[in-house]
């Protein structure tokens, strides 16, 4: 009770310098901790700029070797040190291409449903759901597609398109991969679909629309920007999944038609033929393999990223 | 009361139709909206409900087949054995010889128990490592774009590119540390470490990304009441706006070690492999994705056995961690609340 | 329009309780009240926009042309054709201005003389000769008050039989809200109006009956809120029967 007597320290002479001093040691203070934090601010930009310089460097032999080639031929032989990345590129754009397909109706559904349709008792435990099968390693996914579903996909695929169909697949990886975007793109409308039109929502709905009009013509335009950026993140998430591919896909290199048979993806032979040193050119043909693929994802998600931020600023503005 | 006026109203302007009849006009019983409309809306209600089946019933399916094949393999010896070596060899020479032989010589051709306990080590030792390493810098980094540089060109780009960062492929990763750290230790180079260095870039931008939300959900006023009674804004950070996010903090930080902890390829060229217990962070390790992957691989069936029991502990381990960061959150949400 | 011992429920909790007046047609009932007082709740469950509200229950009726809204057999869609609604900010969809109007008559399906109904219902909201030349430009870079004018354009182009509005003047000058008010005045020879106020001057103003609305709090703190008095509004204001409707008008609280 008596210090509150005792009159401010700080208004005694005696302790201004003391003041001085101590805001001296505090502009030193925030300038060490503004220091700190810009240095690990700037370490995601060196680790991105690493990732090109390293990989690059690393891959470029094959890249001279390859030539244009690298890019457009079909054969990928360490016995001949031929390297054609198409049956690769070919494998990769068509599982993603597949999951996108199949996931986005899904997660479009899944993300007016929670918004819309769902009762609110159900909502939590849904997204709780959708979250839990966010967490789900990949390797897992990839163990289950292979050693517990390999034979119902196989059945499924003969079944409908003729006992040619493999078990293992370009189409099985497409499937796979469905699922594991599912998550990512339901998130992102779900954020936007939430916090942009209630009032237009409401507005629709006084207008005597229908639920599904409501949906159509008020929630998901508002939502389209946020829509289509997650739909690119989607794509490169499956354009550069890798483990669970390379247990699923078949791991031919073939450039076929025909989704149904065993085929390959550029982070899939990575995976499944990179074991170090002692290989030789390859290993520096995988890592040029790892590059395209790394500028394919960055090109996509730069893109994406764009687009998702354009609609979120655009969402905050009105 | 009194509905004075209950006459059909005189069509307000001549020269088109009303959108009513005037018997329907006022009686919400009729059926205006037309059979089209209705079924439209019913069809895509039902729509809806199966694209929640379709993302609901394959995490079942993956959880039944989890714990139909894994959760029999998971026991105590399991948990803490080293992995047997599975070849085909030993089964293959054990087939042709006698009982009789085999007791002899003692011989023991009883498939080895299974075991993960190395996995699970280097599992917890790599992500460990990685933890360590990215989740100061990735505060930190969420602290420069969030309050210190705040709108500068810097933060902006930093908060794009680790959004683009997020989307790299796991594999570019790992490879990433094997040019950059191992090839330069040779055959020594793999290792936990190296591990946990390519694990770390992959949980950096998701844990900038997630503190940066969190500390945009502190408002400002904690920041104004700070620097009102003469605080620095270093010491505002510290103390007050930290504090305050700290368990939406640590939430983001355990959901993106639940991801670390699950993923494959940044391990598959970075860490080696070992089927004995090492501690050390170096040294070849192994993981318990790592030997999932292997044994999905195998044709032999202790070695898929080995991956069911694998992927079931690494799935407990990552659903864990999930649960455990959506406690904190919802935590958090209460006590904000009061 | 008739309530009868209307409830409203959010959740657990008690939001309106035992609701009853009558809204005669073709003229305009104003809702007044202080903050909290369930106001906007009575209005929102005139056309089932509560439907719209999660664990939002109602108890009672309400009686519209002698049917209850709240009938099994009864949509709420088709009672939001009827009885429509304008909001307290204006809630322009970011679509040109004769896609805005034209909008419920899409939904509705009704192809013929399109463009005389968007012109009608325009003239009718007191739009049309400010916006006649640009139909096709967003109608996000209107004004507030034409904004606000434009969503009862779009309310009437389905020629609703009652207009709800929820504070439609709360966001707008006292220009734009004295042009709301003479179109209400306007509108009220051709359908019924109920207008949820909390400006006492604007429900005298305009407003042939007056509802006043208060709350009451329980022992757990738990505000609910019930109606005090119904009347003509001149009387209301010239002669309240309840002594809280007397404090409240002479503004001694709320």
């Amino acid at each position: 009770m008596t210090t509150v007597r005792t009159p401010s320290p700080s208004v005694l002479p005696a302790h201004r310098t003391d003041g001085r001093n101590r805001a001296r040691s505090g502009r030193r203070l925030d300038r060490a901790f503004s220091g700190l934090t810009l240095t690990a601010g700037l370490t995601i930009l060196a680790t991105l700029v690493g990732v090109v310089l390293a990989t690059a460097t690393f891959a470029w032999p094959a890249f001279r070797a390859g030539g244009i080639g690298f890019f457009t031929g079909t054969t990928w032989s360490s016995q001949t040190n031929t390297f054609g990345a198409l049956p690769m590129i070919y494998g990769t754009v068509v599982t993603a291409v597949i999951a996108i397909i199949l996931a986005v109706p899904a997660s479009l559904g899944v993300a007016l449903f929670l918004t819309e349709v769902c009762p609110r008792r159900l909502r939590g435990p849904i997204v709780a759901l959708i979250d839990l099968l966010a967490a789900i390693p990949s390797v897992v996914f990839g163990l289950v597609g292979v050693l517990a579903f390999h034979n119902v996909f196989q059945t499924v695929f003969r079944a409908i398109t003729g006992p040619k169909a493999n078990g293992s697949s370009l189409l099985t990886a497409g499937i796979i991969l469905a699922f594991m975007i599912i998550p990512i793109i339901t998130s992102i409308p779900r954020e936007g679909i939430a916090t942009v039109p209630g009032h237009h929502r409401e507005a629709s709905y006084a207008l005597g629309a229908t639920r599904w009009e409501v949906l159509r013509t008020a929630i998901l335009p508002a939502g389209s920007g946020g829509i289509t950026g997650a739909v690119m993140l989607g794509l490169g998430r499956a354009l550069g999944e890798t483990i669970a591919v390379a247990l699923v896909v078949g791991s031919a290199i073939q450039i076929t038609p025909d989704i149904t048979q065993p085929g390959t993806t550029m982070a899939e032979i990575i995976a499944n033929r990179f074991n170090g040193e002692g290989m030789g050119i390859e290993r520096n043909a995988l890592m040029g393999l790892g590059v395209v693929l790394f500028m394919i994802t960055i090109a996509v998600n730069v893109a994406a990223r764009v687009v998702v931020n354009r609609a979120q600023r655009r969402n905050a503005g009105t | 009361m009194t509905d004075t006026a209950l006459l059909p109203k005189p069509s307000t302007q001549p020269g088109f139709g009303p959108v009513l009849e005037p018997s329907q006009r006022t009686d919400v019983r009729a059926k205006t909206v037309s059979a089209g409309r209705r079924r439209t809306d019913k069809v895509a209600t039902i729509a809806l409900w199966c694209a929640v089946l379709a993302a609901v019933v394959p995490l079942g399916a993956v959880i039944t087949v989890l714990v139909a094949k894994g959760f029999g393999v998971v026991n105590w010896h399991f948990l803490t054995s080293d992995i047997p070596s599975v070849t085909g060899q030993t089964t293959a020479a054990c087939r042709d010889i006698t009982p009789a032989f085999r007791a002899k010589y003692g011989i023991n051709c009883s498939p080895p128990a299974p075991g993960m306990g190395p996995a699970i080590v280097g599992t917890l030792i790599s992500t460990g490592l990685a933890a360590a390493l990215a989740i100061p810098i990735g505060i930190l980094g969420a602290v420069y774009c969030n309050e210190i540089g705040v709108r500068t060109r810097l933060a902006s780009a930093i908060r794009f590119f680790a959004d683009v960062m997020i989307g790299v492929p796991s594999i570019v990763m790992g490879m990433f540390i094997y040019t950059a750290w191992v090839v330069r230790f040779g055959t020594n180079g793999r290792s936990a470490f190296a591990a946990a260095l390519a694990l770390a870039c992959l949980m950096l931008p998701i844990v900038l990304r997630s503190a940066e939300e969190m500390l945009r959900l502190v408002p400002d006023e904690l920041r104004h009441a700070n620097l009102a009674l003469g605080g620095r804004p270093s010491q505002g950070v510290i103390r007050v706006v930290l504090p305050a996010a700290l368990p939406g903090l640590i939430s983001g930080s355990l959901l993106a070690v639940a991801r670390a902890a699950g993923e494959t390829a940044p391990v598959l060229f970075t860490i080696g492999v070992t089927l004995s217990l090492n501690t050390s962070p170096f040294g070849e390790n192994t993981t318990l994705a790592q030997q999932i992957f292997s044994g999905a691989k195998s044709g032999l069936p202790l070695a898929n056995q080995l991956a069911w029991g694998a992927a079931f502990t690494l799935v407990a381990i990552v659903f864990g961690l999930s649960a455990l960061a959506r406690f904190v959150a919802s935590r958090s949400s209460k006590v904000q609340k009061g | 329009m008739t309530l009868n011992g209307l409830s409203v429920f959010y959740g657990e909790n008690l939001a309106v309780r035992d609701v009853s007046f009558g809204v005669a047609a073709n003229r305009i009932t104003a809702i007044i009240g202080p903050s909290g007082c369930g106001k906007s709740t009575v209005l929102r469950s005139l056309n089932r926009m509560n439907d719209l509200i999660d664990g939002c229950r109602v108890i009672g009726d309400v009686a519209y042309r002698g049917i209850d809204i709240y009938a099994p057999d009864v949509e709420a869609v088709e009672v939001r054709r009827r009885i429509g609604m304008v909001f307290q900010r204006p809630t322009p969809f970011p679509k040109s201005i004769y896609q805005n109007v034209v909008y419920g008559l899409k939904l509705a399906g009704i192809h013929d003389a399109r463009d005389d109904r968007v012109e009608h219902a325009l003239r009718q909201a007191a739009l049309w000769d400010e916006v006649s030349g640009r139909l096709d430009s967003s109608a996000l870079g209107l004004s507030g008050g034409q904004q606000q004018r434009l969503c009862i354009a779009r309310a009437l182009a389905v020629e609703p039989d009652v207009l709800l509005m929820d504070e439609p003047c709360s966001a707008l000058d006292p220009i734009a809200t004295a042009r709301i008010e003479d179109l209400m005045a306007e509108l009220s020879e051709r359908l019924t109006i109920v207008i949820v106020t909390h400006n006492l001057a604007q429900a005298a103003r305009a407003s042939h009956d007056t509802a006043f609305l208060t709350t009451e709090v329980d022992d757990h703190g738990n505000r609910t809120g019930v109606l005090v008095e119904v009347a003509p509004t001149d009387r209301l204001f010239a002669h309240p029967i309840d002594e809280r409707t007397e404090q409240y008008i002479t503004g001694r609280f709320g």
